[in-house]
């Protein structure tokens, strides 16, 4: 039987199709304005037996296509358990919340946080911020870690934070030396939501962020402890999806 | 076409045209959250009708009412003694606000950053939006939370008739001596306001009627135990809400008949739920009309809520005064006597809450708990921890206000939250 999870974010629709419980293609497309449009066509490129469908938009192919859902905090934890079976923790980065999800032994979903209704401390904030900057998401997560000293960036609101880099620009700040501040503010950020429940490992590091080495880096060290990223870390809930409707048939 | 309540309206001095507006809102909110539920009690009809009059027949009464000479009092908070406003005749009416309405008004008086609550009271009227507050002879006022006490400061300068009780910090006997003499002296402005003495009749009349409302109330609480649950949380809220502005004695009647309906429905397992369909406890902020959110976004997915723990809920009904008194002054001691049971987070400690709570989710079989708190309410945002930490069963802490931009977020959070239970 071929599974396809769907992944609907704010960003990028992510797929993943799933035969006999091993991942076999995956695709990956801007959310646009018709996200509708974009599901159907990606349902009907992948072919599969049944879908599930999960993120912020999830409901939209609930009510315009029958299709049944979970939350992306259990298909997070689901894919991420594919990944790396001994996972417990689970953090992900994404376009519009951050989520940790803390798992018990079995990888069942025990607690998670999640930011609340501000960009502060998204995959968004990183990008309005290496947009300010100049950078691509890419050149922002390649930048090497350590070398220059920090300045600290006191606002995680989207919008002061701007200034403040702007602010700093003007006072000849490098850019750099600006760009590795916005990503340690971000990952004490992150690591400060990961602390609110007692951290086990392993940490898996998911979504669309986890792509940035720096980011890694820095909330490795935030934390103390070692992150395991996923070959694909993107697809981790829409795989995550996929599975889940395995389990839904079974 | 004419609405046959616009000249009381105009009367009253509303904003005509915004008021169009927010009853086209409200009614379109009611239909797709109320009339699309399932199975619900025929009982319902009632309070379907009352929430369709909320700014007409209602108002009309009360209109009629202070006519007829009865003074009418606003309340925001049910430490405010209603028994005492019955017992001069008057009409007792919460002014609380669960719609973002008039911010931009209000935000020329009070901060951003403050409860969504205040923020629609004071919006309400700003705005030309609310009739009962230009109907109310007097508006009662407590030193609850920092920002209500504020708020009445400002909100006096506008209305001119404001009244604040001071209600104490702490529970101690200097606590109880100092609201043991607010309540008299409540009792002094109440019969300044009518012309009229409380007597023992009228104070007995007072506490009868109010404790035939509570327990009414508390006849629907206790059915809410039942599994399958009778009646949906949504359905139970807009019950508790309409218990602050419809006319007591009705209320209590149409509420007892729609418990009559749901002990029928009890015996023959019927619900509106499935049977094993999970349960939650609802604790927090008080939710005021038409605050729906949270309940909608629950009961949208599948879940049904068995309890409030809040003001609109369980804090306003749970103890009953004693009506065995023979002089005015031993009624009223006692009576202040049961108003300082209740658990409000204002007061420090609070540790009678986290039993309360436990006590709750025995009775009711709550699978979990979902700790609501308005943005900026700190009193709750803050018991929030400690409750977390008692209730011993899944826990979801919740903050959010009035608006609809969080709804696909918090819906996530609250179906996750199921999936684990
Ligand atoms: S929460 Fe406290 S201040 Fe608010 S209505 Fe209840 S008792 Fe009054
Ligand atoms: S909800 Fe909280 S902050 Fe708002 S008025 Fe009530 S106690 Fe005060």
């Amino acid at each position: 039987m071929r599974t396809l999870g769907i992944d609907i974010g704010s960003r990028y629709i992510k797929a993943a199709l799933v035969a006999d419980g091993k991942l076999i293609s995956f695709d990956r497309r801007e959310t646009s304005c018709e996200p509708l449009e974009s599901c159907r066509s990606i349902l009907g490129d992948m072919g599969a037996d049944r879908v599930m469908a999960t993120g912020y938009g999830r409901h939209l192919l609930e009510v315009h296509g029958d299709i049944p859902t979970v939350t992306e905090i259990k298909a997070f934890a689901r894919g991420a358990r594919e990944f790396f079976p001994a996972c417990r923790t689970v953090i992900d980065i994404g376009g519009q919340d951050t989520k940790v999800i803390s798992l018990d032994v079995e990888g069942r979903v025990r607690k998670f946080e999640m930011n609340d209704r501000c960009a502060a401390g998204t995959g968004k904030f990183l990008e309005v911020m290496a947009r300010t900057l100049g950078y691509d998401l890419a050149e922002f997560g390649a930048l090497p870690a350590d070398e220059e000293e920090e300045v600290r960036i006191s606002s995680m609101c989207t919008v002061f934070a701007e200034s403040e880099v702007v602010s700093l620009i003007a006072r000849g700040v490098s850019r750099s030396r600006i760009a590795k501040s916005i990503n340690q503010a971000v990952a004490a950020r992150v690591a400060g939501m990961v602390k609110r429940f007692p951290v086990e490992e392993e940490i898996v590091f998911a979504g669309g962020c986890a792509h940035s080495p720096l980011l890694r880096g820095m909330l490795e060290k935030s934390l103390g402890k070692k992150l395991f990223v996923p070959s694909v870390p993107e697809i981790t809930g829409a795989l995550g999806a996929a599975l889940c409707a395995v389990q839904e048939s079974a | 076409m004419e609405n046959q309540y616009e000249a009381i309206w105009k009367e009253l001095g509303l904003n005509l045209e915004n008021h169009a507006g927010l009853l086209g809102v409200l009614s379109d909110a009611y239909i797709n959250i109320y009339m699309a539920q399932k199975n619900r009690p025929k009982g319902m009809e009632y309070f379907d009708f009352v929430v369709s009059e909320v700014h007409g027949l209602r108002i009309k009464e009360v209109y009629e009412a202070k006519e007829s000479g009865r003074p009418i009092v606003g309340a925001f908070c049910v430490y405010v003694p209603e028994e005492l406003v019955l017992a001069v005749d008057g009409v007792c009416i919460g002014l609380c606000a669960g719609a973002e309405v008039g911010s931009e008004e209000a935000e020329k008086f009070i901060p951003r950053n403050t409860c969504a609550l205040i923020k629609g009271f004071m919006g309400f009227k700003l705005a030309g939006l609310c009739p009962y507050v230009e109907l109310t002879d007097l508006i009662v006022g407590e030193t609850t939370c920092d920002g209500k006490k504020k708020a009445y400061e400002i909100f006096n300068e506008i209305t001119k008739k404001v009244y604040v009780m001071e209600i104490p910090n702490m529970k101690g006997p200097k606590g109880r001596e100092l609201w043991e003499s607010e309540v008299f002296r409540f009792r002094e402005k109440m019969e300044a306001l009518s012309g009229k003495k409380v007597t023992v009749e009228g104070l007995q009349k007072g506490m009868a009627l109010v404790n035939a409302k509570r327990k009414a109330l508390q006849r629907l609480s206790a059915l809410r135990a039942a599994d399958p649950a009778p009646i949906s949380g949504l359905d139970a809220l807009l019950v508790n809400q309409i218990s602050f502005y419809d006319d007591p004695v009705r209320f209590t009647q149409m509420t007892n008949a729609l418990c009559d309906e749901l002990e029928e429905r009890v015996k023959s397992g019927a619900g509106v739920a499935a049977k094993g369909a999970k349960r939650l406890l609802v604790s927090g902020s008080p939710m005021a009309i038409p605050n729906w959110k949270l309940h909608a976004i629950v009961e949208g997915s599948g879940a049904v809520i068995v309890g409030e723990e809040a003001c609109i809920g369980e804090r306003n009904f749970r103890d009953l005064s004693d009506e065995n008194f023979a002089t005015v002054e031993e009624g009223i001691a006692k009576m202040a006597g049961r108003y300082l049971s209740i658990d409000c987070a204002c007061f420090t400690p609070n540790d009678e809450r986290l039993g309360n709570i436990n006590a709750m989710t025995g009775r009711l079989s709550a699978d979990g708990v979902i700790h609501y708190s308005l943005q900026f309410c700190t009193p709750y945002m803050m018991e929030a921890f400690k409750v977390e930490k008692s209730v011993n069963r899944p826990f979801l802490k919740i903050e959010t206000d009035y608006s609809m931009e969080d709804f696909g977020q918090l819906r996530t959070r609250v179906e996750a939250f199921l999936e684990i239970l």
